[in-house]
């Protein structure tokens, strides 16, 4: 295939991945400013931009974090480069570029995707349909997965759209992590305390999280258990963990079909084993904010690593 | 502009409300149908062009919007014996057109022998001298044809224009008629319609066909479609036609020069190609040998080409063909050429250039059409009927400043095929498009192809750009 092509499909899985965890996050927000009062809800709106790494042009714009203000900048902000609609609208026009790479179910669930959220963000959302409209984004993106599931042939392709979402995944998974720390623990003393499980819940549901996490830990809530469950538990498709061997065996599949591996595959493989061999313990005891600033590191440089080895640009 | 209402050819309908033939069998379908049930087809067609992104970008206001051309579900429809007709004078058409094309780059044996003026080439840029002396794979120029036909009578069709360069609108050919049986398949098997979907597999086929001398033959040559990326208009098209080819599409930035061949950036290396199907204008072809700026196209691929080592479809240099004033050389043309009268005529027309030709345009330009030589699509043109006073005017000044930049035709009375509309079936004007495929292996025209309408009554304007629609277009089993 062609790497432009290569590089099309790996940004619209990127984007649209990316489009669903914002939506999640900014479900999170909304549910704090319903159930939690005016402070703790601005902070919860803060802390969502600052996740999203948006806090500084929003800040450059706004003086206050109300709700609507807030989502109505990461949705459809239209001097937002970085908005929800413009992601799906990127996902979109990366799709129309590797249109020939894409099945006619994939292109249409993307175009789908993309027609229902113009709509649905033409007009400035409001608490009272921001529920509607964060459920159409995580529906609409499930649908394109699900699309891409069910009509892709396991070839290159498929490997690269893989590898976009799982980059993206265990990026945004560990962004969440390491701000919700930050906001939710102030000092290093508070690590292992017991603490307001209403707030642990929402690092939990802003990856979708929750219920699983309760149903292996009978409903008990505590930071450390929930790190190591969003890092380390291989059975949660966020977890970092996850990712990882997503990214291996997609990576695994391309070395297949080319017949080689390249440099993506050795720097995948030890970042890979470093987390393979840690415990939490050893986590903490790093410190999880530079535990996590390395992650994220490596897996910068992974993504930079494929799109080099595999020809994504002249 | 206006149409003569008098004088219209109703394909459906005899001048006494009778329907004619080649309708019987679906309108007897028709009749059948239950209209509000129509209605809400007609509604859903549009979701499903919607749905599957059958869009076009417009250039000018707007730009970069992506707009639908609307479809309209009655068909057009043409009897087997009126095709054979039509199909015997396009390909004589596309035969005279290649051995001119090839005429011009080499001899010039027309214009030695007086039957072609040598000025309409000079200073024309659509005459290529790059193309001088070079003589493309398989000796073919127009490896894809559109030619524009307008029918004013029982069995007149006549040729409005000539598409030598990259016609387009083949997509909607094929998702027209895919609509039209997703919608009632039950109508195809009461009315036998000739196919058009495997225009796709032979269109890869006649690309193959004229692969460089080297690779044909010998395996599968590689075949590409070059586009300009996905704010061209037509993008929709050139992915369609890549993926129901099994062709890679590429645009100018996967491609290079590598051990003297045009090879593709794969997540693999780079990897030869045979066959280029470009829908990039010459001038942006090659950064080297036309407009220095271009990233749409290759840099050196016009050296590949004139070493034999690609096949660039359709060749360079092939628009010259589409000038509006070497058109009305088209009877001169055929005739030099085949040694045979045209099947099909010329829509009489005035080049401005000569002074009698000019001095009648000049005094009847409310009843003619006034089109620039090098112009499509509609635009920067003269509707004479349609224009107002002020406006013909400034046109008679811009007219008379550059008279050889014009030709000049009648307001012809097309031909009208009904148009559901809420009210019911209403006449509207069509035109119609056929794809001609040329290799060394012979010429081959797909049964029908694109009929456009003008969705406003009485309006005579078909082009998609200008708010023209479509039809499927049918020809009839024998």
């Amino acid at each position: 295939m062609l790497g432009r092509s290569a590089n099309g499909i790996y940004w619209m899985a990127r984007n649209l991945e990316r489009a669903e965890n914002t939506a999640r996050l900014l479900d999170v927000g909304f549910r704090m400013a319903l159930t939690r009062g005016a402070q703790a809800a601005k902070e919860e709106w803060r802390s969502v931009l600052v996740t999203i790494g948006q806090d500084l042009d929003y800040r450059a714009r706004f003086d206050e974090h109300t709700g609507p203000q807030v989502f109505n900048f990461i949705l459809r902000g239209p001097d937002n480069p970085a908005s929800v609609l413009a992601m799906v609208e990127n996902a979109r026009t990366n799709a129309r570029a590797v249109r020939t790479a894409i099945t006619r179910e994939v292109w249409e669930a993307t175009n789908e995707c993309w027609m229902a959220l113009r709509d649905l963000l033409a007009r400035p959302v409001r608490e009272s349909n921001i529920g509607e409209v964060l459920t159409m984004i995580r529906r609409q993106t499930t649908q394109v997965r699900g699309a891409m599931d069910g009509t892709m042939l396991r070839n290159e392709i498929f490997n690269f759209a893989r590898i976009g979402t799982f980059i993206e995944r265990a990026d945004n998974t560990a962004r969440i992590l390491d701000v919700k720390y930050y906001v939710l623990l102030p000092s290093v003393a508070w690590v292992g305390s017991s603490l307001d499980n209403a707030q642990w819940e929402t690092v939990l549901r802003s990856v979708a999280g929750d219920r699983a996490y309760r149903w292996l830990n009978a409903g008990s809530m505590d930071s450390r258990g929930i790190a190591e469950f969003l890092i380390l538990d291989g059975r949660f498709p966020r977890s970092l963990t996850f990712c990882y061997a997503k990214l291996r065996s997609n990576l695994g599949g391309l070395s297949r079909q080319h017949g080689l591996e390249t440099a993506a595959h050795g720097l995948l493989r030890e970042a890979g084993s470093r987390l393979h061999e840690t415990t939490i313990d050893a986590i903490f005891e790093r410190g999880l904010h530079e535990f996590i600033t390395e992650f994220i590191a490596d897996t910068l440089l992974i993504g930079e690593a494929i799109a080099a080895d595999y020809r994504f640009i002249e | 502009m206006q149409s003569d209402s008098r004088a219209t050819y109703d394909e459906m309908h005899h001048p006494d409300g009778a329907v004619r033939s080649a309708y019987a069998g679906f309108r007897e379908w028709y009749d059948e149908q239950d209209r509000g049930w129509l209605k809400k087809q007609d509604v859903e067609a549009e979701r499903f062009f919607r749905r599957t992104g059958i869009t076009f970008n417009v250039y000018g206001e707007d730009a970069g919007e992506e707009r639908l051309i609307p479809f309209d579900m009655i068909p057009r429809i043409i009897t087997a014996r009126e095709w054979r007709k039509l199909s015997r004078g396009i390909e004589q058409r596309v035969r005279a057109l290649n051995a001119f094309l090839h005429d011009l780059y080499h001899r010039q044996e027309i214009v030695r022998a007086g039957r072609f003026p040598e000025r309409l080439l000079r200073g024309n840029d659509a005459f290529l001298r790059q193309m001088v002396g070079l003589t493309p794979p398989g000796g073919v120029y127009t490896h894809v044809v559109g030619i524009d036909l307008v029918r004013t009578g029982p069995d007149e069709f006549m040729v409005l224009e000539d598409n030598a360069r990259t016609p387009s609108g083949v997509s909607y050919m094929l998702e027209n008629r895919e609509t039209m049986m997703a919608m009632f398949p039950e109508l195809f098997s009461r009315v036998a319609v000739r196919p058009v979907s495997d225009y796709p597999r032979r269109l890869a086929h006649s690309l193959a066909a004229c692969a460089p001398e080297a690779v044909r033959g010998s395996g599968r040559p590689v075949v590409a479609v070059l586009t300009p990326g996905i704010f061209n208009s037509a993008y929709f098209e050139h992915a369609f036609l890549a993926d129901q080819m099994g062709a890679e599409l590429v645009e100018g930035s996967d491609l290079r020069v590598v051990d003297g061949r045009i090879a593709m950036r794969t997540t693999r290396g780079y990897r030869p190609i045979d066959v280029i199907y470009r829908r990039v204008d010459d001038e942006y072809l090659d950064p080297l040998s036309f407009h220095p700026d271009s990233v749409l196209g290759v840099a050196g691929i016009m050296d590949i080409y004139r070493a034999g080592r690609v096949t660039i479809a359709n060749a360079p240099g092939t628009g010259i063909a589409d000038d509006k004033a070497i058109y009305s050389f088209m009877p001169e043309i055929v005739e030099f050429y085949t040694g045979e009268k045209p099947l099909l005529n010329n829509v009489p027309t005035w080049r401005c250039g000569e002074p009698e030709a000019l001095k009648h345009v000049l005094d009847n330009l409310k009843d003619l059409v006034v089109k620039e030589v090098h112009g499509s699509g509609g635009y920067g043109m003269l509707i004479g009927p349609a224009a107002s006073r002020r406006e013909i005017a400034r046109f008679a000044k811009k007219l008379r400043a550059r008279p050889e930049n014009y030709i000049a035709q009648p307001t012809l009375s097309l031909s009208t095929v009904p148009i559901f509309t809420k009210a019911g079936l209403a006449p509207r004007h069509v035109d119609l498009r056929p794809f001609v495929l040329v290799s060394p292996g012979g010429i081959d025209i797909t049964p029908g192809g694109l009929t456009r309408v003008a969705l406003k009554k009485g309006s005579l304007v078909v082009n998609s750009s200008q708010g023209g629609g479509t039809k499927d277009s049918w020809v009839l089993e024998d």
